[in-house]
């Protein structure tokens, strides 16, 4: 018990170290966030108005305190840039944002698994080359530029998918899937390469096992083996490649969302940046810490469950 | 690494919520149907403020001045027309103003308009309510008065040639609250609905009171759209009607779209921080004037869409600009040479230019610039910037060499010009020149048109003979129109005038 | 296993050798072109813009007619050294933090470890975009974002090792003689560790290209005028209507660095790890 008290204290704490730094950051850097709202053209009189309503005319420490507060009561604020509650602007992005985790998730696992199956058996093979060094390319070629060279072929080229912005599943599920496609792709394409190697890796461990041998010197078949004793036991690997894949998506991928115009998290996070949205930015670096420590924390809590052995000390 | 497995286990509890939850979201590309009635255009930014009095931002006027309205309002040329007053007499002196409203107007809320809510607005906006005043410029009323339910009255502290202009400000109506969240206003359109960072949706005002402005389309979705690849895709789609467009994305779209083009009265210049050396030596700044070629970065970077400027006016702005000065600054090396020479920089010299990151064309421009002043020996290095850091070290600082911007233009040419008054607080070329202070001042209360316009043609000459800036050209306005969407019209100042948009039918 | 007996079984390891030419090939282009480039990599003709593969320029023409071949060359120059730096930077520091950390334990170590756990809370993308937004962009902040962010990899690998090796007998045995812990730590352990080190030392240096590209990409990073790999993407990016076949010389230059760099790697982690 004392060791999870332990583990959320330490959470706790992790996050108001992230908040504190990110508030700190953002009173060096230049940029009056009333200024880049209005413009070029601002009247010095609206300036100083905005500039109240913010609340930035007072000290920046109480100011800290302020938002702390309404954190511990579960208010994020409001964005200075959007006007809205911080909370509703991250449901809207995390949406977008989980729906292309799912789609690029499901696209990893139909590539990854089979193909790092395949791979574990033919590796040896002089035909497994091309394959294999597929998988290492897919590891080395960034998101955004498969995203780019996709846009270049399948989009300018050859019209089959939209090039840019977001479709709700709810007005045409079609046009939505269509307007995922493309980002989708571009992260699995490194996603599925990390998932192949792991497959690959673990099944041959797998079969070097002694319960492998002895399960195939009763004459037990090989897709039987494969089935019910190494794939079961391999899950673990894929599992924790799904889950560094989730993390990556869900923390939003701000290239891939960027150039597709998804109005997802990597895009909040862009644009709260540059218009200096404070508030917004607040909420993105704890839901991002968050989802980080959450994840490696679960983690822990789950493998102690599966294997009982791993238990901590 | 291998510490991650329960992120899947989260992301399937979250699935049904994700899908459940993208309800909620709004649409963002129209289905696509060939609905005649609704017109989707783009915009680049988001806007600042839903209210008038909140707002300062160009594009948000340009979307907004479909719902509002003003005593006065512009034509195409720029000229001052009747808006909400019919017309307008102003006394000798220039002090008083009287304006004869419309009748029978009413507010999208229902409200009647009288003179009542012309006393609020301009009340608000001079700070003669005891509040602080919302506007500097409305700071010139003295006091307003509504002498019937449709006479409105203003008298000024002193005459001001600008006042006039002024009144494009929206009224607003008495007693409503809401304009931030929900907008008022009697203009041809009405508010619907703004979902940030995706949208703004008007819908036609079905009661407007002038038939001859009355929308012949029902509703206008405009879509906020930062990244120009995207307009080019969201118009090949079909999730756009119209766009206004990069230059060089024109001649992709040709065939498919109507491109239609016209100067935006805006000024793309190289500005030189005249408070500092080298730039502090007016022989320098001519010097740079004649080593950059203005064609190049005309052809190049904006697809032969824009138009040379030889001052800080655009050609559009026909009453007021100075043709006298085209030819000023062509090309010429030898010439730019010897000023340098003369100057003791012969050898040449090296400087920054900080160019907000997020205008790839100010970028581009950069780019060409460098490259032409290389054999001046002048050594340009560009630094790219945020636009917020921009905004306070360029902007508001002047804490910079040189940089390159395209600020847009106003009716009134005191605006644009008043950019280089020594005592304007956001003069960031800290350009000074006590003869051009004063002609401005004079040009402010001049009241006879033709002197005033005079008078703006002698500041544009002095701005050209000092080189104030290197000005560079006023990048055209391209918007491309489905072929069926016609009655396109282009303004000096930002606006998207959609009571004349209409589809034509087969 | 020593570092020498490493370095020969990687040389006959396939994998090793294809990413070698790889590198070996991008490594010639930066190094033939600080000698020779076929044109002045600014200079621009107008006239010939995004013009296609020909003998006149092999790599085509970017949006302002400057020579793709020549940028490629230079901007080689700069994937080479941000990719170099940060690895150095990460390596010293990350590896003085996780050797402090590893050697002394306790308390040190339960502080330095929940800094690091902080950093890694702290989303790299969004560390980056704030340092440049703080101290603006060029070369020397991009490689100060980067390295920053890639201490907590050797930072860790480091400390994992020297928790290992601090109670080995050999370590005992110098302490014995005398040593100072500077000379246990520096002498001793460390030369355990370097094959490990190398091993992420290269994948840091695939990875800090592959962040120098999307950091260029976004508009952080290298400034224009200057070839980066990333910089020169985005550009293509605008031009693909146009020119489709632009965008492919940038992807393919990046690619070629990252796959090299990450086949060494891994052939370098297998013959350390299995022999």
């Amino acid at each position: 018990m004392a060791y999870y008290v332990r583990k959320v204290a330490g959470f706790l704490v992790t996050l108001f170290l992230v908040s504190l730094l990110t508030f700190l950051v953002f009173q060096i850097l230049p940029g009056d966030p009333a200024r880049v709202i209005l413009g070029v053209d601002a009247d010095p009189l609206q300036l100083q108005q905005l500039r109240e309503e913010l609340g930035m005319d007072r000290p920046a420490p109480l100011r800290f305190l302020e938002w702390l507060g309404g954190v511990l009561r579960g208010d994020l604020g409001t964005s200075y840039r959007y006007h809205q509650p911080v909370s509703a602007l991250l449901g809207s992005a995390l949406g977008v944002t989980a729906q292309l985790a799912v789609y690029a998730l499901v696209l990893t696992a139909a590539v990854g698994l089979p193909v790092g199956i395949w791979l574990a058996h033919h590796s040896k093979k002089k035909y497994a080359l091309p394959v294999s060094l597929l998988s290492q390319l897919g590891l080395s070629v960034p998101s955004f530029c498969v995203g780019v060279l996709l846009v270049s072929v399948f989009s300018v080229g050859l019209g089959w998918f939209p090039s840019m912005g977001y479709t709700p599943f709810s007005q045409d599920p079609l046009a939505c899937v269509k307007s995922l496609t493309l980002p989708a792709v571009s992260i699995a394409f490194g996603s599925a390469a990390v998932l192949i190697r792991y497959v690959q890796a673990s099944i041959l461990e797998q079969e070097g096992q002694e319960y492998v041998k002895t399960a195939r010197s009763k004459g037990v078949p090989g897709s039987r083996i494969l089935r019910v004793h190494v794939l079961r036991n391999s899950l673990i690997p894929v599992l924790t490649v799904f889950g560094m894949t989730i993390t990556d998506v869900l923390g939003g991928s701000i290239l891939v969302e960027n150039l597709f115009s998804l109005p997802g998290i990597g895009r909040l996070i862009a644009t709260s940046i540059n218009s200096r949205d404070l508030p917004l930015i607040q909420g993105l670096v704890l839901y991002l810490a968050a989802l980080v420590v959450v994840c490696n924390f679960g983690v822990d809590l789950f493998y102690s469950v599966v294997d009982p052995r791993i238990r901590r000390k | 690494m291998k510490k991650r497995v329960l992120g899947l286990v989260l992301a399937f509890c979250l699935l049904p919520v994700v899908f459940a939850g993208c309800g909620s979201q709004g649409e963002t590309a129209s289905s696509g149907e060939a609905d005649t009635a609704v017109v989707r255009m783009n915009i680049g930014s988001e806007p600042d403020s839903l209210d008038p009095w909140q707002s300062a931002a160009t594009d948000t006027e340009a979307i907004f001045h479909n719902v509002f309205e003003g005593l006065c309002s512009f034509d195409e040329t720029g000229a001052i027309v009747p808006g909400l007053a019919q017309r307008w007499e102003v006394a000798s002196d220039g002090l008083t103003y009287t304006f004869f409203l419309r009748e029978g107007v009413q507010f999208h809320n229902g409200k009647e308009f009288t003179a009542e809510d012309a006393v609020y607005t301009y009340n608000r906006l001079a700070g003669l309510d005891g509040e602080e005043p919302l506007s500097s410029d409305f700071t010139v009323v003295e006091s307003v008065e509504a002498s019937d339910e449709h006479t409105f009255v203003v008298h000024l502290k002193q005459p001001s040639a600008a006042f006039l202009a002024l009144n494009i400000e929206p009224i607003l109506p008495e007693g409503y609250e809401e304009q931030a969240t929900h907008p008022v206003g009697t203009g041809p359109f009405r508010f619907v609905e703004y979902t940030p960072a995706q949208r703004v949706v008007l819908e036609k005002n079905p009661d407007y009171y002038d038939q001859e402005k009355m929308p012949r389309i029902d509703r206008a979705e405009i879509y906020i759209m930062t990244d120009p690849a995207a307009v080019v895709s969201a118009l090949q789609s079909g999730s756009l009607d119209v766009a206004s467009i990069e230059a060089d994305d024109a001649q992709v779209l040709e065939g498919q779209f109507d491109i239609v083009n016209a100067p935006q009265n805006m000024v793309q210049i190289l500005a030189l921080n005249n408070s500092q050396a080298p730039f502090d030596d007016v022989r320098v700044r001519q010097a740079i004037s004649y080593a950059v070629d203005k064609d190049q970065i005309v052809d190049s970077v904006f697809g032969g869409y824009a138009t040379k400027l030889y001052t800080n006016f655009s050609p559009v702005m026909e009453t007021y600009y100075n043709d006298s000065l085209e030819g000023t600054y062509d090309t010429d090396l030898e010439k730019a040479q010897a000023l340098l020479d003369e100057a003791g920089l012969g050898d040449g010299f090296t400087f920054t230019v900080k160019v907000p990151s997020n205008y790839q064309p100010h970028i581009d421009t950069a780019q060409i610039l460098a490259q032409q002043l290389r054999p001046l020996q002048i050594t340009m290095e560009i630094e790219t910037v945020e636009w917020a850091t921009w905004l306070e070290d360029v902007y508001t600082n002047a804490n910079y060499q040189g940089t390159i911007i395209g600020l847009s233009g106003k009716l009134d040419p005191q605006d644009v010009l008043g950019r280089f008054a020594s005592d304007y607080d956001r003069n960031f070329y800290r350009y000074s020149n006590p003869e051009y202070d004063q002609l401005l001042a004079s040009a402010a209360t001049e009241l006879d048109p033709e002197a005033r316009a005079e008078t703006y043609k002698r500041c544009q000459e002095i701005l050209t003979q000092d080189a104030a800036g290197v000005f560079l050209c006023d990048p055209n306005l391209v918007v491309a129109c489905r072929k069926d969407l016609k009655g396109y019209t282009f303004y000096p100042v930002g606006f998207l005038d959609f009571s004349k948009l209409y589809y034509e039918t087969a | 296993m020593g570092f020498q007996r490493v370095m020969q079984r990687c040389l006959h390891k396939g994998t090793f050798l294809l990413g070698a030419a790889m590198v070996g090939l991008m490594l010639l282009l930066m190094t033939v072109g600080l000698f020779y480039t076929p044109y002045d990599p600014e200079a621009m003709d107008t006239q010939h813009a995004l013009a296609f593969f020909s003998p006149a320029h092999p790599l085509g023409t970017d949006q302002f007619g400057r020579d793709v071949l020549s940028r490629v060359m230079v901007g080689a120059r700069y994937s080479f050294l941000v990719g170099a730096l940060t690895v150095v930077f990460g390596l010293v520091l990350g590896g003085v933090v996780g050797a402090v950390a590893g050697y002394y334990g306790g308390k040190i170590d339960e502080v330095v470890m929940k800094l690091i756990d902080v950093q890694m809370a702290f989303p790299g993308v969004l560390l980056a975009l704030m340092l440049i937004a703080v101290f603006g962009n060029g070369l020397q902040n991009l490689v100060l974002a980067l390295g920053l962010m890639s201490v907590p990899r050797f930072a860790r690998i480091a400390r994992g090792g020297f928790l290992q090796y601090r109670d080995a007998e050999f370590v005992k045995a110098a302490r014995a003689r005398g040593a100072g812990d500077g000379r246990i730590l520096f002498r001793h352990i460390l030369p355990h560790l370097t094959p490990e080190l190398v091993v992420t030392g290269a994948l840091g240096f695939a990875g800090a290209v592959m962040s120098e590209a999307g950091l260029s990409y976004l508009g952080l990073g290298m400034e224009p005028t200057t070839p980066s790999f990333g910089r020169m993407l985005s550009e293509a990016q605008g031009e693909m209507l146009q020119a489709w076949w632009y965008v492919l010389i940038p992807a393919a230059a990046i690619t070629l660095l990252v796959m090299g760099f990450n086949l060494m790697g891994d052939a370098l982690q297998e013959v350390t790890r299995h022999g």
